[in-house]
């Protein structure tokens, strides 16, 4: 044990989850540092999330103004525009977070997140970045990887009835619970090494297996396309939909996949799907919290290295897609 | 289904929510956010410390406030131009009828026990509005559709009954931690502070009950001028040092387990507890009697720390005082509380003190407060993702796209890569007394068993009605409700003290009951079989009831059986029903897979990966309650060969 107790307040306000992760798991979770990039529905949960559960800080970052598209599916923002006049996205909902619990710090952070250099990140054990670009989620990674510390990368975004989650925890050990011959409970040491997101996107294929859920497939050309074409991510339209099928047909021609494998009307959700739909911002925002509450507590599995819902289906789906190598 | 997420069925849907506690909050921010305008939410309880780590509709100022109100003035501060309806109500009062349910599109439960559950369900079925369920516990959850004719209902499928154990283990031969804390609470406590009327078998043991009657019944009273702390010690000395050298003299007990050892207050106490003697007076001086506490007055601090023999001792007597001291009122109507901080001291120190006694490892009072209020494990995340999960099938139930309704379970462990895995909803099971039309049969002695016991062990433990009514061709044997004549009454009370033969109209053997709940409108039949004896050990009731689909999970060896939580209604220690998902997720093929497809959670793994599903599951907080499944399954499996 860290030797710091919790205090009485704490014992009484977190008894029912110290009872799913024991006072150890919540001793460490109020000493992390936790930092959102692109406060949205989803990041909108997870916020929350996170709050409740007493994580030492949030800091937020989001220098842009309100919009009548990020109301649509964020608790965090009040109706009332005199209240955020002036104010920017991080700095409304910061006001709003504060709220939930008085023993966490929250705080925005000014500024171009992708200018932000590596001492900035170091103060951080997660980032977590929303609705931005290819570049800016791989130049983001990059550089918490380069640190000498671990700090643990995640990208979310939802579109439609859809919702993708990237997981990179770098080099991760933890202890594993398992029963032995005898049934008896024994805890095993085990190690994840974690492959970055360039990394990821870069397996070939043909090289995945077969049953890939296709969200994925879909995701990175949307991704590919708001790049080439420069779009701010979800500035995307039905009149969009005939160049991102052309840019899917080539995709899938040059990595010698069958382009039936992702489906029309599935590109054609996500390209009206600009808008995030609650359920689904819930949904991933609350697997979301799972993954970081586990990766600052060590306790249980944490996922490798993507997830995926479609409210279409319902089916939440890990999928691990790292070069063989790892 | 491409409208999903764009449905225009979910404007115009007038939406009941039962329940705004953990799932509550998330469900009720999540609709507003999706378009719904109409929501109306019902829930009896007020705001507690303990539900602000979730329920974030809540803040600390609330407590103590209904929350059906003040989730609703949260959720309007983000969308104040739709319209929510807050009932501060328990969910079974008689307002809520069928014609009330009737005004609904849909049904989404949020609810924490099973007799609200069974309740609403039957609501719903009687005004065949469509009930959304769900549940969580830790980082398991489900959400499951039940719509009349076409799914299942709630009650089709086996609720495993509340875990209870053999009164033998309870009273002589406790192996676990848990078995300690059932002893304290369920036994001492309700015999130094519960109702003095009722039956109790702290004195009882196995064999040789005789004996006792030297210490007789007088033991546990307070006598006159008697020193309080005189009291304690001779409370302490009884039933740990004295009743435990009598246990021991039942050489057989004790041939293949382990001797238990007695203890005496002087043998881990000073003569006198000389702590701020005299002090008494003025720890009671506080406004609030549920805040006195013996931890506050020893100047203990931690509830997570392991007392020692000597601290438990010690504050098992104190709490005792202060019991006395503080609150001498409310001695006689006391039942446990977790909530009440003393009651949790008290029981904390008597079942640790028991532990010692018997060679089993002690326990912190934040574990035995944990163990003895069923405490839930309850974090947001589950609870939201549940949240989202409801509403995705509310609107696929508005949209009425029934091929695509879904049962969903949270798993903690991924199968066939899912966390979420949707499943087919089941086919109603036509032998569901709920849903379907068949009759029960109840094997019972017809001259011995009293209308009174039909009514108590039947009617309301077994059926989960609320206000009954039962018949007999055409004459009306019992009814309850608030519009009765005052010889109407008399008449029914004077029947419930009569053997069944001996009713104004005979019920005997070939006899067809009709019992009906008007409130729920839920009727059935029940074919009356007489029989003359019963096993006492395995049918304590005294009566059988059968095409009745309870589950019994535990075989027991013994007769009576002690539960960890009192009556059924508070039994589940959910905020859905985690006994219910840990089942059927990891063992359902062995329990009810007969006809059901089961989730194919366990695809490709071994029993024993099971087993570490479940204990990964239960975490730390319950390993005994995890060993106590882990034997009862290897004893099964002993017996079987
Ligand atoms: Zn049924």
């Amino acid at each position: 044990m860290d030797g710091e107790e919790l205090t009485e307040q704490e014992t009484a306000l977190y008894d029912r989850q110290i009872r799913v992760w024991g006072a150890d798991a919540q001793r460490r979770l109020s000493k992390s540092h936790i930092l959102v990039y692109g406060m949205k529905g989803t990041v909108a949960e997870f916020c929350k999330n996170i709050v409740l559960a007493g994580v030492g800080s949030l800091t937020l970052v989001d220098d842009r103004a309100v919009t009548e598209d990020a109301l649509s599916s964020n608790f965090l923002i009040p109706p009332n525009e005199n209240m955020y006049d002036g104010k920017t996205l991080a700095e409304v909902c910061c006001n709003s977070l504060k709220e939930f619990n008085s023993m966490v710090r929250v705080s925005v952070e000014k500024g171009d997140l992708s200018r932000f250099g590596g001492d900035f990140f170091d103060k951080f054990d997660i980032v977590i970045v929303s609705c931005c670009t290819l570049t800016t989620k791989k130049l983001i990674n990059e550089k918490c990887r380069k640190l000498s510390k671990r700090v643990a990368f995640y990208a979310v975004d939802c579109r439609d009835s859809c919702g993708e989650m990237f997981v990179d925890l770098q080099k991760y050990i933890y202890t594993k619970k398992k029963l032995d011959e005898n049934n008896q409970p024994t805890a095993i040491e085990r190690e994840l090494q974690y492959p970055s997101f360039q990394e990821s996107i870069s397996v070939p294929w043909r090289k995945l297996p077969r049953k890939v859920s296709k969200l994925y497939f879909a995701m990175r050309v949307i991704e590919r396309y708001e790049e080439v074409e420069g779009r701010n991510p979800g500035q995307i339209s039905i009149d969009d939909l005939p160049a991102v099928l052309k840019l899917k047909k080539e995709l899938c021609e040059a990595q010698s996949m069958n382009e039936s494998h992702i489906p029309n009307a599935l590109m054609e959700k996500l390209v009206m799907g600009r808008r995030e739909f609650p359920p689904v911002c819930a949904i991933i925002g609350g697997i979301l919290g799972q993954e970081v509450i586990k990766a600052i507590s060590g306790k249980g599995d944490p996922l490798q290295n993507f997830f995926f819902f479609d409210a279409m289906d319902g089916k939440g789906i890990i999928e691990n897609i790292s070069p063989p190598n790892t | 289904m491409d409208s999903l997420c764009h449905s225009s069925a979910v404007k115009g849907a007038k939406v009941l929510m039962v329940g705004a506690g953990g799932i509550g909050c998330e469900l009720l921010k999540t609709l507003a956010l999706s378009g719904f305008q109409d929501i109306h939410i019902i829930d009896m309880d007020t705001i507690e410390v303990s539900n602000l780590n979730r329920q974030f509709l809540f803040r600390q100022s609330h407590v103590g406030q209904s929350k059906a109100k003040v989730a609703r003035d949260a959720v309007l501060r983000f969308r104040p131009h739709i319209s929510i309806t807050p009932y501060h109500a328990n969910v079974k009062d008689s307002d809520f009828n069928v014609d009330f349910f009737k005004q609904f599109s849909v049904v989404l439960n949020g609810l924490d026990n099973l007799d609200a559950r069974r309740h609403v369900n039957r609501l719903c079925l009687a005004a065949e509005v469509p009930l959304v369920e769900s549940g969580t516990t830790g980082f398991l959850g489900q959400v499951t559709v039940h719509v009349k004719g076409k799914t299942e209902c709630y009650e089709c499928q086996p609720k495993p009954a509340p875990k209870t154990y053999p009164v033998c283990t309870i009273t002589s031969t406790p192996s676990k931690f848990v078995h300690c804390i059932v002893w304290a609470k369920d036994l001492l406590f309700s015999k130094l502070f519960g109702d003095k009327n009722q039956e109790n078998d702290l004195n009882v043991r196995s064999s040789d009950a005789s004996n006792s009657s030297e210490h007789g019944e007088d033991v546990f009273e307070w006598r006159n001028n008697e020193d309080i702390e005189q009291y304690g010690r001779r409370i302490y000395d009884h039933v740990f040092g004295y009743n435990i050298e009598i246990a021991l003299k039942n050489q057989e007990t004790w041939k293949n387990r382990n001797r238990p050892k007695p203890i005496y207050s002087r043998d881990v106490l000073p003569e006198h507890l000389n702590h701020q003697n005299g002090n008494v007076d003025k720890k009671c001086a506080t406004d609030d009697p549920l805040s006195v506490s013996a931890m506050t007055s020893l100047g203990l601090k931690n509830p997570q720390d392991i007392w020692s023999l000597t601290e438990n001792s010690t504050v098992f007597l104190e709490s005792l005082k202060l019991f006395f001291a503080c609150r001498e009122k409310e001695i006689g109507n006391l039942s446990f509380d977790k909530d009440d901080q003393l009651a949790v001291e008290f029981v904390t120190a008597a079942a640790n003190i028991r532990a010692a006694s018997f060679g089993i490892p002690m326990h912190s009072l934040f574990e035995a407060k944990g163990i003895a209020g069923n405490i839930v494990h309850a974090v947001a995340t589950t609870n939201a993702v549940v949240a989202g999960l409801i509403v995705i099938e509310a609107i696929k139930v508005l949209e009425k796209d029934i091929d695509n309704y879904r049962m969903t379970y949270c798993l903690e462990h991924p199968s066939k890569k899912m966390l979420l895995m949707p499943v087919e909803p089941f086919e109603p099971n036509k032998s569901c007394c709920v849903c379907s039309e068949s009759p029960l049969a109840l094997e019972i002695n017809t001259h011995r068993s009293k209308l009174r016991d039909f009514v108590e062990k039947i009617v309301k433990a077994k059926l989960g009605m609320n206000s009954p009514l039962i018949m007999h061709g055409s004459t009306l044997l019992y009814e309850v409700g608030d519009d009765l004549e005052d010889d109407m009454i008399a008449n029914y009370t004077a029947n419930l003290e009569k053997v069944l033969s001996e009713l104004p109209s005979s019920v005997t053997g070939g006899t067809m009951l009709t019992v009906e709940d008007l409130q729920q409108e839920f009727t059935c039949n029940i074919y009356i079989k007489h029989r003359e004896e019963f096993d006492e050990e395995k049918e304590p009731d005294g009566m059988v009831l059968s095409g009745w689909t309870q589950a019994s999970l535990e075989k027991k060896d013994d007769n009576k059986v002690v539960g960890n939580g009192g009556n059924t209604s508070t039994s589940m220690p959910t905020e859905g029903e985690r006994e219910v998902e840990l089942d059927e997720i990891s063992e359902g093929t062995e329990i009810s897979g007969k006809k059901r497809k089961q989730p194919e959670v366990s695809a490709g793994e071994t029993n024993s990966s099971n087993e570490v599903q479940r204990l990964d599951v239960v975490d730390d907080d319950e390993d005994e309650l995890v060993m106590l499944d882990h034997q009862d399954t290897s004893n099964k499996k002993k017996k079987l060969q």
